[in-house]
């Protein structure tokens, strides 16, 4: 057994679970929370001391997942990201992980700078940017889906997938 | 038409849908 592909497997599973994790943290706790406790005005305590470091292990442990998984690919990376013959199926994990790494870095994280008064803006701009981040999250909750399908079983199970 | 991805239940559903039809487009395009 090579010893950098099994390195960056377990690597790639270990930031893998913490970046998904928190990403389903966010959307099936954090958001509703948030709905509860602007009720009865204790969201600060979420807003100040959960989210911000939430956020910090969320955005990186995307981009350890990303390096590990590239690095898992090795000589295969390009075969994966252009659908190759036999790498179809990982390629097609590879690229929802990739758009979903995106989503984090220009989408969420600029945006809940903005709503956790991390950079300035208006009351009007942080709205706007409530409603962006929330649909890219959603939307990478929407693709975690088929990107795990993909990821699961695109590599172990290609000859069941026939990618 | 309401946004699905704003509910919960809306996301997931459309998770597996879109599980789904990348699924049958693979097989159909890639194999």
């Amino acid at each position: 057994m090579d010893l950098v592909p099994a390195l960056a497997r377990w690597l790639h599973f270990l930031a893998g679970i913490m970046w998904i994790g928190l990403l389903y943290y966010f959307n099936f706790v954090q958001v509703p929370a948030l709905k509860a406790a602007g009720a009865d005005g204790t969201a600060a305590g979420i807003t100040k001391h959960v989210a911000p470091r939430a956020l910090l292990y969320f955005r990186w442990s995307a981009v350890v997942t990303w390096l590990a998984g590239a690095a898992l690919l090795g000589g295969n990376f390009v075969g994966a990201f252009t659908f190759s013959k036999g790498l179809a199926g990982i390629g097609i994990g590879a690229w929802l992980g990739t758009i979903m790494l995106f989503n984090v870095w220009a989408l969420i994280w600029p945006n809940q700078q903005k709503i956790l008064g991390m950079k300035p803006a208006t009351d009007e701009e942080k709205n706007k940017a409530r409603r962006v981040a929330l649909l890219a999250s959603r939307t990478n909750m929407m693709l975690s889906m088929p990107m795990l399908f993909f990821m699961a079983g695109g590599w172990s199970h290609r000859a069941l997938f026939g990618l | 038409m309401k946004n699905p991805l704003d509910s919960i239940w809306g996301t997931i559903i459309s998770g597996l849908i879109l599980t789904a039809i990348l699924y049958l487009a693979a097989m159909k395009f890639l194999t």
